[in-house]
């Protein structure tokens, strides 16, 4: 070969690593937010270690206004609501957590193979379209009573109405990139399916799924304290924000602050997930990120 | 620089034009110091290749520049008046009035929603005060001056209605209609097949006699301008590098760019080729493929994209494919390497009949038979290092990993990149050095059939040239049969020893490429070569080396 072996130009690179940066300082209401969710896990992974025992009773001081002593007043056994809303805390990002987790990764699997095998598109989509049609709380609650009130059940009932949403997206994005030829190459030289989607057709599907997955988060949260909230959630005796409301109510004219406190934590949290979400979007999306600069 | 005649007055001069580019571009002004000028009832072409800056000076006059592009020195004068200098406002009274432009891409510059008719109308709402009947009376003339068949009734039509051509005419009917004093054409028939170009171009060329237009039309096709050009001006990394009478560039060139250039545009007679005798590495036989689009209550569309394809390609034989859009070319090359299951007929690769035997010989056999796609920059996964690409193949069929990386960097060698690209990612890269890459991929895995599917069909001219020697090469070097698959006639000519002449899904014509360019049987074959851009003119003094 006497040809002269071409130079290869440098070029920038449009690499992920800046993006982080940049997607802090253009967005500071991701600042905010992201702190915010920050102080919030810290809250729940350390706080109960050094609160008060939620569950311990003091007849004598029920009902208290918050003060020194107890920071979020009492409730009407006389626990520590602070220690509570803490606790709290823990068992709602748990759940936004693994529900997120859950109806993403079942909704991965499901929504890449009806994309990829057109076959199964038609059934999976149709079946999917079913199940979008119950109304969430409706099924979670039917779920809940017919296994039994517990964390598990609480967490599965609010992934199975989130899972058809992940689905639809990871198709939309499976069938656009299905066609790249990109995938047609690797077909062309052997590359088995299972490879093929996991490989070429996957990666495509992280950015708009991590966007996803925060909204989800979100409103897994607020499901968990609604269901909760309506008695059909976690057992009652374990302190989610959810329950504590609900035992609040009775008491909401004499005692308000028993429902503000873990309602304000809640909205916050949700707030601060959602907010993270967005700023996540701006910048991952190629699309709206040009849009906006 | 010449004088136009005094006859001419000068619709558009460009003087010392400079637009700078955003601070982290790869340089500093997309154009620089661009002087040229177009007179009344002349075609002015400005020809360059993808970043030459011939697009910027386009929109730069249209005032159409996207944000961040700043013109900095220079002044753009339409009849005298400094468009840099005036108001956003006056600017837009301008557009449509006295200047106007054609794109590319007709489907996406017409809104899909509008009828064609009122978004021609459209026009005549902002920039006269005719009334409705009258307004309409001149888009049916509009219609009818380019050619339109049916005017009342297409007037009606939604874009997505109309062919490709028409929908190019509407968007020139749009763009004359107020009869403007300079058009800007941004290479208007990139977009259209051969036929269909030839007759756009000729109708520009009649309208702007007829209307002693001035027209500024840029193309990086040297076949569009012999067709078209009085004066050509031709840019390179955002300048001027020459520019002259159309025949002064084309038969004297004097910048060694300029004559690269028309040397890298493949010539239209094809070079004496001996007969290849080898035996066949790749037989179809009575290959057809049916789209089916299935309702609720049986088949509601059906398309016969290919029917009943025959013919075998020789070890160490180019074959080519030509024809227009739809004509199935693509949907073969998909057949036959398996990306489509075919309705009907057989494939066999060196004696071996696919779906003859196991699942697991048909695997084998797909080994056998490698493509390389038209788009460089979607075939490769952005996602993935150019290493990993290029290794997928034999790791697949169980070669170790070190061996396979040995090989690719062989390979590499063999397609002149540096071996030390396996690291690098896919847009480290031009596009030809992408098209080298896939190359590099598909013969990774030792191919006996390499089918191109439009392989140097979005590279510039100069690239396509060496793109075409690699592909030749290595077909000689590796015994290759080799299935070029183009709609550009010259390109074929360059490098095919026989060609296959496809319409509506049907080969029409098969012979020695010499033949089939020198007396053509097939009327559709015969229109093909007279629709050629600038046939009357003989490229491809460089070409002619690597037949």
């Amino acid at each position: 070969m006497s040809a002269p072996i071409l130079p290869v130009e440098e070029r920038p690179r449009t690499a992920i690593e800046p993006a982080l940066a940049s997607l802090v300082l253009s967005h500071p209401s991701v600042l905010l937010g992201g702190s915010l969710l920050l102080a919030m896990v810290v809250a729940a992974v350390l706080g109960p270690t050094f609160v008060p025992d939620p569950f311990a009773i003091t007849p004598t001081a029920r009902l208290r206004p918050p003060d020194a002593s107890f920071w979020f007043g009492t409730d009407y056994l006389g626990r520590d609501l602070f220690a509570r809303v803490v606790w709290g805390a823990r068992v709602s990002l748990a759940v936004g957590l693994a529900v997120a987790v859950l109806a993403v990764a079942i909704g991965l699997l499901i929504g890449l193979v009806a994309g990829y095998l057109r076959a199964l598109d038609q059934p999976v989509m149709r079946a999917m379209d079913g199940l979008m049609a119950i109304p969430g709380i409706l099924l979670a609650i039917a779920l809940v009573s017919v296994s039994g009130a517990s964390l598990v059940t609480v967490v599965v009932a609010i992934v199975v109405p989130e899972v058809p949403r992940v689905v639809r997206l990871v198709r939309s994005v499976v069938l656009s990139v299905r066609e790249e030829p990109y995938v047609e190459a690797a077909i062309a030289v052997g590359t088995p399916l299972p490879l093929v989607l996991f490989r070429h057709i996957l990666p495509n599907t992280v950015p708009p799924l991590l966007v996803q997955a925060t909204y989800i988060c979100g409103s897994a949260m607020l499901t968990e304290a609604i269901l909760g909230f309506l008695g059909a959630g976690i057992p009652p005796e374990i302190p989610s924000w959810g329950n504590i409301m609900s035992e609040g109510r009775t008491y909401f004219q004499l005692t308000p602050w028993i429902i503000f406190f873990p309602g304000t934590c809640l909205a916050l949290t949700v707030l601060a997930v959602n907010t993270v979400g967005d700023g996540l979007r701006d910048t991952l999306d190629p699309r709206i990120a040009r849009q906006m600069r | 620089m010449t004088v136009a005649p005094a006859s001419f007055r000068s619709v558009l001069e460009v003087r010392g034009l400079t637009v700078r580019l955003p601070e982290r571009a790869d340089r500093r002004f997309a154009i620089e110091d661009v002087s040229f000028e177009v007179a009344a009832g002349e075609i002015v072409c400005v020809v360059g290749e993808s970043g030459s800056g011939k697009s910027v000076t386009a929109y730069t006059v249209m005032g159409l520049l996207p944000r961040g592009l700043v013109p900095v020195a220079g002044e753009v004068l339409l009849e005298g008046a400094n468009l840099l200098a005036r108001p956003a406002a006056e600017l837009r009274r301008l557009r449509g009035r006295r200047m106007a432009m054609i794109f590319q891409e007709p489907m996406t510059a017409l809104n899909p929603v509008l009828t064609v008719g009122a978004q021609i109308e459209e026009v005549l709402e902002i920039h006269t005060t005719l009334n409705a009947a009258e307004r309409r009376a001149r888009v049916i003339a509009a219609m009818r001056e380019v050619a339109l068949p049916e005017p009342e009734q297409l007037y009606h039509a939604y874009p997505h209605q109309l062919s490709g051509g028409q929908r190019q005419r509407v968007m020139i009917a749009m763009a004359l209609i107020l009869e403007p004093a300079l058009l800007v054409a941004d290479e208007p028939t990139t977009a259209l097949d051969v036929t269909t170009q030839a007759q756009i171009l000729a109708l520009i060329r009649d309208l702007q006699r007829r209307h002693g237009t001035a027209v500024l039309f840029i193309t990086h096709d040297f076949g569009v301008v012999a067709e078209i050009a009085d004066r050509v001006v031709v840019m390179q990394h955002g300048r001027v590098v020459e520019q002259g009478p159309v025949r002064e560039i084309l038969f004297r060139p004097r910048h060694p760019y300029t004559r690269m250039l028309i040397a890298a545009v493949p010539g239209l007679t094809p070079p004496e080729r001996p007969p290849v005798s080898k035996p066949p590495a790749l037989v179809v036989r009575g290959l057809s493929k049916v789209f089916e689009e299935r309702g609720w209550f049986g088949i509601r569309r059906r398309v016969e994209a290919l029917r009943s394809a025959s013919f075998a390609v020789r070890h160490g034989e180019t074959v080519g494919v030509v024809g227009e859009s739809g004509s199935g070319k693509s949907t073969l090359a998909r057949c036959i390497v398996r990306l489509l299951e075919p309705t009907s007929g057989e494939v066999e690769v060196a004696g071996h009949r696919f779906g003859a035997g196991t699942r697991r010989i048909d695997r084998r056999l797909r080994r056998d038979v490698q493509i390389v796609f038209q788009d460089p920059y979607r075939s490769l996964n952005p996602r993935r290092t150019v290493g990993q690409s290029i290794i997928e193949g034999p790791m697949n069929f169980g070669v170790p990993k070190a061996e396979a990386l040995a090989r690719a960097r062989s390979l590499l060698r063999i397609v002149r990149m540096d071996p030390d690209c396996l690291d690098r990612y896919p847009h480290q890269f031009s596009g030809g050095q992408r098209q080298r890459l896939c190359i590099a991929r598909a013969l990774a895995l030792e191919p006996k059939v390499l089918i191109a599917d439009e392989a140097v069909s979005a590279l510039d001219v100069s690239v396509q040239a060496q793109v075409l020697e690699l592909l030749d090469e290595v077909k000689r070097r590796f015994d290759l049969a080799l299935l070029f698959i183009t709609h550009d006639l010259r390109v074929a000519a360059t490098i095919c020893d026989r060609i296959l002449v496809m319409r509506q899904g049907e080969v029409v014509e098969e012979g020695p490429t010499r033949e089939v360019f020198a007396t053509p049987r097939h009327p559709y074959t015969r229109a093909l070569l007279d629709a050629a851009p600038g046939k009357g003119v003989i490229f491809g003094a460089a070409s002619s080396a690597c037949g």
